[in-house]
């Protein structure tokens, strides 16, 4: 099994859409950073076809340190969630069939 | 913000044309989607990283009706947070 990373992106953006390997690196950077500036900025981003990441506030709770059984408060946060769009979802299981 | 959104923007940091930026996104999501298609992961630093789980079917009952049902096998994808975002959404000042 492989992992694909940001290497292998900007390299399919350089090979596909004539960029030198710098330049590929620089934009992917860049469409990525557009993507965190939102969820930081608490905003949703929906890419049709692939997936919707979320921002969600989480209540705080009480919770228990497992290994000394300690009582504590979880204060309250703010974490993003990423939902599959139902496209990649029927894709992810008919290959093979 | 959604794909077009994410296009417009890219092409203003980047300082791409719209059409090229568009072919960009598309390409970048497109072999994201693929990867995951494959089986394999994802992972961009400071940013998360995806997987596909992979589930077992199995011999159900609707509980309402004793109706036996089949569920078969299926793959899911999910993503993980990276630490780096985790921290600067949850510090954010909103």
């Amino acid at each position: 099994m492989m992992t694909l990373t940001k290497a292998h992106l900007a390299k399919k953006v350089a090979d596909d859409c004539g960029f030198l390997t710098g330049e590929a690196r620089d934009i992917v950077d860049k469409l990525i950073g557009v993507v965190r500036t939102s969820l930081i900025e608490g905003e949703e981003v929906m890419i049709t076809g692939f997936g919707k990441w979320m921002v969600r506030n989480k209540r705080a709770r009480r919770g228990r340190n497992p290994q000394t059984g300690e009582e504590l408060v979880l204060d309250s946060r703010r974490v993003v969630t990423w939902k599959y769009s139902p496209v990649l979802k029927r894709a992810l299981n008919e290959a093979g069939k | 913000m959604n794909k077009s959104g994410l296009i417009a923007a890219l092409a203003k940091e980047a300082d791409l044309p719209l059409r090229k930026s568009e072919e960009i996104v598309n390409l970048v999501f497109d072999t994201m989607g693929k990867t995951l298609i494959a089986g394999d992961r994802i992972e961009i630093r400071g940013f998360g990283s995806f997987m596909v789980k992979q589930y077992k079917g199995y011999t159900g009952r609707n509980p309402k009706t004793g109706e036996q049902i089949t569920v078969e096998d299926k793959n899911l994808p999910f993503f993980k947070t990276g630490k780096e975002l985790r921290d600067k959404v949850d510090q954010a000042d909103l």
